[in-house]
């Protein structure tokens, strides 16, 4: 059989410790002070009850077709306090940014401006219909292009596509341009290999093997970097593509990479970049100056649009010279006139572009927020923001490398992430799981655990460069304590982990065995 | 800078104990002719009453929708949002929450997410949805993909009535992973479906209608979703409108395979096209099949109800390479949008909602027919439906945006160069459209066809 | 129930006349911890030796279970269908996969016996 959970990570709770402290059972109601149980929306219905009123509709002779609707959907009926309150009960079960220190690495979870919320709806762009004539969206058009000049400057690259609506979409519409340019020179039957670091984000390989091409893995060397002798032994030209992520996700900064593109162009060749941790760089090193040829940036993580739970997401992704013609519609035409235009087909002076990736023009609503921000800090802030966000992760690391171990070693620095390993954790019976699982306790969102890969119950912290030290000092002090806590034998911290969160730890593996995926009347 | 919270003193302090002489020290790992020297060529820092301007300037040169009468639809549709919608994503747990990987202190996410699922399967009539897609476009992409795993037969047929940038999309993904889709033309005088049945055969793994298709047709789908599962092959509905589901016979309750559909017009603003809410729902059994996030119900330790996310060995960060799609995405905060407006609404506001959709769309239709020059084509339809007018539409919906009214969509900006459509006009009428939009439009419609 | 031989990848094969009863071995089922789902070939296949054949997922990990011999499937176990604990509670029993006809009654006989796989498992762990 294939790959197994090696990492033996556990998916289903210990029996709890009856000394645990908060039992669901203490108080009469199950609630605990500000930890309010709520039920289900399902569970709160009165027929016939709303909380939006509309007056009797006038009468009409029904004209669809015998297709009316015969039976109700099966929603409940509430009116607006107890919708209100229901979720504002849910959102106090969540941890946030806004609510303290969120180190998860290669995430970004840096602060969410509220300017940019009160940009986006603007009536002018949240009321905008996409199909609208042009002559009443010149101002959208207008903001999609500046947007586009602040990011290709950023990035030193020539051309953007900015449909695609996530990350691993970008990356989707990246490797898309690749395989177009291959077709176009007639060796996309030859070109079938692309090379992926096994510390890659799992994204990678799944977006190439989409795209019908076979995985090569790539080892990293003793310094978690990318094996450059390795990698040119697996160079010929059958390698469509590496796909790399600068800084990796060891939080390295991968310093052969310009011997690396070189090579690989050499070989005919394109160098996919994934763009996810581009906060560390942005304004002080731009990734046309590395030999990239497509990456994507993800808006949500470097130019802080809100993560909102889970998207939506945004993932423009920029084009070097050699993919610029074959980037999907639509793009933006600026007119003789000076007007902008949509060109929305493939046809003319687009007839090379591989198609189209989302509907409509891509998640406008980010673009408005992202510009925002990035005209907020400008070119000297976003400087500032990759030397902070550095200066955060160096900081962390110096912090609490006494007592933390490094997978590959101190010698150097990380960029805006640092990546520990759980061999400190040996013998103590405690996990990475469970050291998360304590950090909850203590107040603060886990880091990025058992990723990457290739180190062994990885631990990736990114604290953002919008921390103060004062917060980064309470965070080191806390993750001190639990190692020492660990070493010295204090298991059942960590095993019982967490007692103080509105859940203990949930069986993973009862949901996965008989999955009850919606409530049922 | 004021997202910045570092001072110089802290810098300094900071490097002391990490142990370097200066920031650039630290990233001397960048290749040296890689280095920038000093900040890019753009402007430099900005305060929120500078970029408010700036950001205020640019959106006041575009016409918003509200500003005048919006007959515009086609995938996109205009409703009125509850005011609580709003304030409540804008809490900043949901707001700047992460993807809920830590269940124990994401519950909010995760519950709002299993309430989701279920509104989702109810209004389409399916067994099971999941967490919500990129948008109705890639969720139909997604669905056609699905049908290729289930049915091991990598070939689709597309209604020529599915809206242009869903078989678009459709297509990009399928040519690009080897995968011949096969098309029947637009059919703008009422929905496609015989000729759909007509070119199922064994080696097909689905057909995709969408219901109500672009040109706002409604038909009965269970006969071919007989013919489809007689020849070993899913149906795939697609719904850009999600209110229409609420007035009309579900997919699932004729014998759909899955649903995969846009939720925008549920809790979501127009947004110039973004971003918008991918659904997508099918049966129990090809739950494993599905792509994207979903949540699940379990316990924890001390038996307590909760919720995590699951079936996630089908997602890309276990499989790599094997996993069912390379979405690692979903799109949390307009599916919590979706779900607000949902409960606001109950059992009793969606049907209100729904009739009036639907009333409204009426009285466009019975009013428009009434202008000379103007033809009413669709038999039977929700809240849109496709007019033929006496001269090409286009230039008719640039004269009336001139006047302040948005007419509806082209059909020639969907399908360009399709002759016999040049003349075709779409319209939509929600519940925001009132009596004197109705008026506006007829007249100058009057006045342009004249 | 020493009979059964092993390969490289941790399934196990115990050899019923002409027939191969399939499975995968208690280290591996410790190792993907609890099985959450199965899911298995159809009846009549016919597979080479080391083909992917089957699927086997715990909550984390998914993971192929490639065919021990060459021939054709006979039977499958639906029992660990309904019920994947099975497989971690009885890997060389009652949580077998599937039967495979043998086209070469010599195939088997070139695995690891219970003893080298257990050497071999060692090694692994280092």
């Amino acid at each position: 059989m294939s790959a197994m959970n090696t990492q033996g990570r556990a998916t289903r709770p210990a029996a709890a410790n009856d000394d645990a402290t908060n039992g669901a059972t203490e108080t009469f109601t199950g609630n605990r002070a500000l930890h309010l149980e709520e039920k289900l929306i399902f569970e709160e219905d009165a027929p016939g009850r709303s909380g939006v009123d509309f007056p009797e509709p006038p009468a009409v002779a029904d004209r669809m077709g015998g297709l009316a609707r015969g039976a109700p959907v099966g929603l409940p009926g509430l009116s607006e306090p107890q919708v209100v309150r229901h979720y504002t009960r849910l959102s106090q079960k969540n941890y946030a940014i806004d609510a303290g220190l969120f180190p998860l690495g290669s995430c970004t979870m840096k602060h969410n401006p509220r300017l940019n919320e009160r940009m986006a709806r603007l009536p002018g762009f949240a009321d905008l219909h996409p199909m609208q004539p042009e002559a009443t969206i010149q101002g959208a058009l207008e903001l999609m292009e500046q947007l586009s000049h602040w990011i290709l400057t950023l990035t030193g690259m020539p051309a953007v596509a900015l449909s695609p609506g996530a990350g691993a979409h970008g990356e989707l519409t990246g490797m898309m341009a690749i395989r177009a340019a291959l077709e176009h020179k007639g060796e996309a039957g030859k070109r079938r290999r692309v090379l992926v670091p096994a510390s890659a984000h799992g994204t990678n390989p799944a977006t190439a093997a989409a795209l019908g091409f076979t995985v090569d893995t790539i080892d990293e060397d003793e310094h978690g970097r990318v094996d450059l002798k390795a990698f040119e032994a697996m160079l010929s030209d059958d390698v469509a593509a590496i796909m790399l992520t600068n800084p990796n996700t060891c939080g390295v900064f991968e310093y052969d990479i310009r011997r690396i593109a070189d090579a690989l162009h050499e070989a005919g060749g394109y160098f996919y970049c994934d763009g996810a941790n581009f906060n560390a760089i942005v304004g002080r090193v731009r990734p046309g100056d590395l030999g990239v040829d497509a990456m994507h940036l993800n808006l949500h993580k470097t130019f802080s649009t809100p993560h909102g739970g889970g998207g939506p997401g945004s993932g423009p992704v920029v084009y070097s010279d050699a993919l610029a013609a074959y980037a999907p519609v639509p793009r933006i035409q600026k007119n003789a006139d000076g007007t902008l235009s949509l060109i929305e087909q493939v046809e003319g002076e687009a007839a090379q572009a591989f198609g189209r990736v989302k509907g409509f023009h891509g998640q406008m609503g980010m673009f408005v927020r992202a510009l925002t921000y990035m005209m907020s800090h400008g070119a000297d802030g976003l400087r500032q923001v990759a030397e902070d966000a550095v200066l955060n992760a160096n900081y962390l690391k110096a912090r609490l490398k006494g007592e933390f171990s490094l997978p590959y070693g101190d010698e150097g620095p990380c960029m805006h992430e640092v990546l520990f390993d759980d061999s400190f954790l040996k013998g103590t019976g405690v996990s990475t799981l469970d050291f998360a699982k304590a950090m909850i306790d203590e107040g603060f969102h886990p880091m990025t655990m058992y990723f990457p890969l290739v180190v062994h119950g990885a631990m990736l912290i990114e604290p953002t460069e919008t921390e103060t030290k004062g917060a980064l000092d309470e965070f080191a002090d806390a993750l001190l304590d639990l190692a020492r806590a660990a070493k010295a034998g204090d298991a059942e911290r960590f095993t019982q982990a967490p007692r103080y969160a509105p859940r203990k730890r949930l069986d993973e593996t009862q949901a996965a065995r008989k999955p009850v995926l919606r409530w049922q009347a | 800078m004021r997202y910045l919270p570092l001072t110089p003193q802290d810098r300094e302090a900071m490097l002391a104990t990490i142990g370097a002489a200066s920031i650039d020290e630290l990233f001397r790992d960048v290749p040296e002719q890689a280095r920038l020297d000093g900040p890019v060529d753009l402007p430099h820092h900005a305060s929120e009453m500078a970029v408010e301007r700036h950001m205020s300037r640019l959106a006041m040169q575009n016409h918003a929708a509200g500003e005048g009468p919006c007959f515009l639809g086609a995938g996109a549709y205009r409703h009125h949002v509850p005011a609580s919608v709003d304030y409540l994503i804008q809490r900043g747990e949901f707001l700047t929450a992460y993807t809920p990987y830590q269940p124990e202190i994401a519950q909010g996410t995760l519950q709002m997410l299993f309430e989701f699922q279920t509104q989702v399967a109810l209004l389409t009539g399916m067994d099971v949805a999941n967490a919500s897609m990129y948008d109705g476009a890639t969720a139909c992409a997604e669905a056609v993909t699905m049908a290729a795993r289930v049915t091991r037969r990598h070939k689709a047929v597309l209604s020529g009535n599915l809206h242009p940038h869903y078989r678009d999309v459709t297509e990009t993904l399928c040519r690009m992973t080897d995968f011949p889709i096969t098309e029947t033309p637009p059919h703008v005088a009422g929905a496609d479906v015989e000729a759909l049945a007509a070119a199922v055969d064994e080696s097909v793994g689905c057909v995709v209608v969408q219901y109500p298709d672009v040109f706002g047709h409604i038909a009965d789908l269970s006969t071919l979703a007989e013919t489809c599962h007689n020849a070993g092959a899913l149906l795939v509905v697609v719904t850009t409108e999600a209110v229409a589901l609420a007035g009309l016979t579900p997919p699932g309750a004729m014998g759909a395979d899955i649903v995969a559909g846009e939720g925008q017009s549920i809790g979501n603003a127009l947004n110039f096209g973004g971003p918008y809410l991918g659904l997508f729902a099918t049966r129990q059994k090809l739950v494993r099949q599905m792509p994207g996030r979903v949540c699940g119900e379990t316990v924890d330790s001390d038996g307590q109800r909760g919720y995590v996310l699951t079936l996630s060995t089908r997602e890309q960060h276990i499989r790599r390479e094997k996993a069912t799609s390379n979405i690692c995405t979903n799109s949390g905060l307009c599916a919590l949008a979706f779900s607000i407006h949902m409960s606001l609404l109950g059992e009793a506001g969606l049907q209100r909602l729904a009739a009036w959709n639907h009333a409204m769309a009426v009285q466009t239709a019975e009013r428009l027919a009434k202008v000379p020059g103007v033809e009413v084509l669709n038999p039977a339809f929700f809240n849109e439906f496709a007019l033929r007018l006496s001269k090409p539409a286009a230039p008719v919906v640039d004269a009336l945006a001139e006047q302040g009214i948005l007419a509806g969509v082209p059909a020639s900006r969907l399908y360009p160069g399709q002759a016999d459509l040049a003349n075709v006009l779409l319209v939509a009428a929600t519940e925001t459209v009132d009596p004197e939009d109705i008026e506006s439009l007829a007249r100058a419609l009057a006045e342009e066809l004249a | 129930m020493a009979n059964e031989r092993y390969t490289e990848d941790h399934e196990w094969v115990r050899v019923e006349g002409d027939t191969a009863v399939c499975g995968i071995s208690d280290y591996a089922q410790e190792q993907l911890g609890d099985v959450v789902f199965v899911e298995l070939p159809e009846i009549g296949r016919v597979v080479s030796a080391k083909d992917e054949i089957a699927v086997v997922e715990s909550v984390k990990a998914a993971s192929d279970i490639y065919a021990p011999v060459s021939g054709e499937v006979v039977a499958v176990n639906s029992a660990v269908e309904e019920d994947p604990e099975t497989v971690n509670r009885d890997a060389l029993g009652k949580g077998w996969l599937f039967k495979i006809k043998l086209t070469d009654a010599a195939e088997a006989e070139s695995l690891m016996d219970e003893t080298s796989y257990e050497d071999y498992i060692a090694g692994l762990d280092e």
